[in-house]
């Protein structure tokens, strides 16, 4: 969900600048839009964070804010399709993007919203390095990063002992290249061309041995499955596409 | 509040008994009752529930479980009856003697086949219990809406409120489903229905009884142990002869089609009639708007499978939109409208053609036809299996059923 870096040094109280962030806001929040395929892809993997933190932190999955009193940062964040929805569940959330314009268009769509949540345009090691999150969540992004290891051990600093984090991206296999990129990039074009690099996918195993790298507990893995039928995604045993994973640090 | 409150509005049009039970769904869902609004041009127009009401509901195992979810059944259950079998009967109206063609009965553990609940005061109760629950009730007219990627702002009367969805409830000429330029389909049948209760000389012991007769179905619906609820379907000019005619005349006349099954009719009351009609949207959504019930669907109440539908619409779209709340996520969003309907249009669908073609099939006198359907009923009769598959579709209990229908909870 991290675009590539697009820095603009024009004041962010500029009228114009203000303008097409708001039209780029309207566009990632449109559900017919560019961003489409994610917000499909989201009443799934919210689903599993949701639970997941629910049973983790002993809330009640079925209320509507069950996690009050708890913080989360958001890595990787884009215009808050994820941020919005957990900030609504009662976490305190931070969300960070490296991309201005992207946290910008973020910030305009949750004033609209009237959501508190504290956007910043920065890399996650320009944060403070201290245990500070119950829960830090790295949706579509590890894909895109050059060095897996070193991103994921700086994630699992700022996480508190006792927390969770949770991962979601793209298993470095042949469906994946078939369907992730052949078919949603070049075919439905879902994606623009080049949004994935299938060098850069990572297996379950792998994200797992990070995790481990990084003194996090690996906990649980679920995958995402797409159903053209039903034109819609549920949660599976099959990792061999999308999946999420999750892990604790030991108090 | 910062992060939660007014994003999660949804409003309800119409505030029948479906509006009602959906506005209630959605808090027993967890949602804040503040969060929801209904509207209707007469909210206050409850019938009293003890003024004799002829509109009787057949209600399947699948709305009895959603009404108790609500918390209505327990009202309603002293005045709900129980029609614990179906007598079927084809005969042509000269035949004094009308022989069963097919008994329904359900399994052992599955309860009555359905029950009888006045419309009158299952609105009361449903309405009540809105008002308890602190949902905001508006009297107004629904008069558009816009809506955006992010909301709809639907404009009632002179004000306009935001939401996140508008639901349809606003029966069959939907004005929800007309301004939303969704056209319905459908036809008249050129038949009416005669609605009416009866007191009889003999009991009913819980037993319903449906004629097939060529100008239409004759049925008699238990009410209490004396007392029988009568669809009466007729060719319209029949109909309008029969509301015309003298209370004598008119007892006369149901007499003959009910051709001595209760003893002697003693008393006719409060007599009422409907056209027939099958009418089914072309969508049940539309940009930030769902259609429930009657806005979605009208269909023949030969088994009484109007309101069970509407109800069943109703629990789904609550299950649904109570997930998506739950997950912090907008209600609204097209995936979501499209879920619901393909979970529920073709149920309507299917219901509404098997019973225009069930009422085709008999409302007819020719004699080969009728021995055809009384070979093929006879054939459902001696299969089993195919038996319970009816009856269950009839009493709600099919693979995709909502949790509230399968008495889960949201």
């Amino acid at each position: 969900m991290q675009a590539k870096s697009d820095h603009h040094d024009a004041p962010l109280a500029d009228k114009d600048e203000i303008a097409r962030f708001n039209a780029l806001a309207a566009s990632w929040w449109d559900p017919n839009g560019p961003m489409k395929p994610l917000h499909r892809l989201n009443p799934v993997r919210i689903g599993f964070l949701k639970d997941a933190f629910a049973a983790h932190f002993d809330r009640d999955g079925k209320a509507m804010q069950p996690f009050g009193g708890l913080n989360l940062l958001d890595i990787g964040c884009g215009a808050g399709l994820v941020a919005e929805p957990i900030a609504r569940l009662g976490f305190s959330v931070s969300a960070i993007d490296l991309a201005e314009e992207n946290i910008a268009a973020a910030k305009s769509h949750a004033t609209l919203e009237g959501l508190t949540i504290d956007y910043r345009a920065t890399p996650i090691e320009k944060l403070p390095e201290a245990p500070t999150y119950d829960a830090i969540t790295l949706l579509e992004v590890v894909e895109h990063v050059p060095d897996v290891s070193a991103f994921v051990a700086e994630a699992a600093k700022r996480l508190k002992p006792g927390g969770m984090l949770i991962a979601s991206t793209l298993n470095r296999t042949m469906k994946a290249y078939a369907l992730a990129i052949f078919g949603a990039e070049y075919v439905l074009r879902w994606l623009p061309v080049g949004t994935h690099d299938w060098n850069k996918f990572v297996t379950p195993d792998e994200l797992d041995h990070t995790f481990a790298d990084a003194g996090l507990l690996p906990k649980e893995r679920a995958g995402m499955v797409f159903n053209p039928l039903a034109n819609s995604w549920r949660l599976s045993g099959d990792c061999d596409v999308n999946y999420l994973a999750s892990a604790t640090k030991p108090d | 509040m910062a992060n939660g409150g007014t994003d999660r509005t949804i409003i309800i049009g119409g505030f029948g008994a479906a509006g009602a039970s959906l506005a209630l769904a959605l808090v027993r869902g967890g949602v804040e009752p503040g969060a929801i609004t209904v509207f209707d041009a007469n909210p206050d127009s409850d019938q009293a529930p003890d003024k004799p009401d002829a509109r009787i509901l057949a209600l399947n195992a699948g709305s009895r479980r959603y009404l108790e979810a609500l918390g209505a059944w327990e009202k309603l259950a002293d005045q709900a009856y129980p029609m614990r079998s179906i007598a079927i009967s084809d005969t042509g109206l000269e035949e004094g003697i009308r022989p069963r063609l097919l008994d329904m009965e359900p399994e052992a553990e599955g309860g009555p086949l359905a029950h009888l609940v006045a419309l009158g005061r299952l609105n009361h109760v449903l309405r009540g219990l809105c008002r308890d629950a602190g949902i905001e009730v508006l009297k107004g007219r629904y008069s558009g809406r816009t809506a955006s990627s992010t909301a709809i702002e639907v404009r009632i009367d002179a004000e306009t409120r935001r939401a996140r969805l508008l639901v349809g409830a606003d029966g069959a000429r939907s004005a929800i489903r007309t301004m939303a330029g969704i056209p319905m389909h459908g036809w008249p049948y050129g038949q009416t229905a005669i609605v009416a209760t009866i007191r009889h000389s003999l009991p009913h012991h819980g037993e319903g009884a449906q004629h097939f007769l060529p100008s239409g179905p004759f049925a008699l619906l238990p009410l209490d142990e004396y007392r029988s609820s009568i669809v009466w379907s007729e060719r319209a000019e029949k109909a309008a002869e029969m509301l015309a005619a003298s209370p004598a005349e008119r007892k006369r006349a149901i007499s003959a089609r009910a051709a001595g099954w209760r003893g002697d009719i003693l008393e006719v009351e409060a007599v009422s009639s409907h056209p027939l009609q099958l009418a089914l949207a072309r969508r049940f959504v539309g940009e930030r708007i769902a259609l429930v019930a009657d806005a979605a669907h009208v269909v023949h109440p030969l088994a009484g499978q109007g309101l069970n539908l509407g109800f069943e619409d109703c629990a789904m779209l609550a299950e649904l939109v109570v997930e998506r709340l739950r997950a912090g996520l907008d209600p609204g969003m097209p995936d979501l409208l499209e879920t619901y309907q393909a979970r529920r249009r073709p149920a309507a669908a299917a219901m509404g053609y098997a019973m225009e073609g069930m009422n085709r099939l008999f409302s007819n006198d020719s004699g080969p036809l009728r021995v055809m359907r009384d070979a093929g009923v006879g054939l459902v009769n001696r299969m089993p299996g195919l038996k319970q598959r009816l009856m269950k579709a009839a009493s709600g209990q099919t693979g995709l059923s909502p949790r509230l229908f399968r008495g889960e909870a949201l």
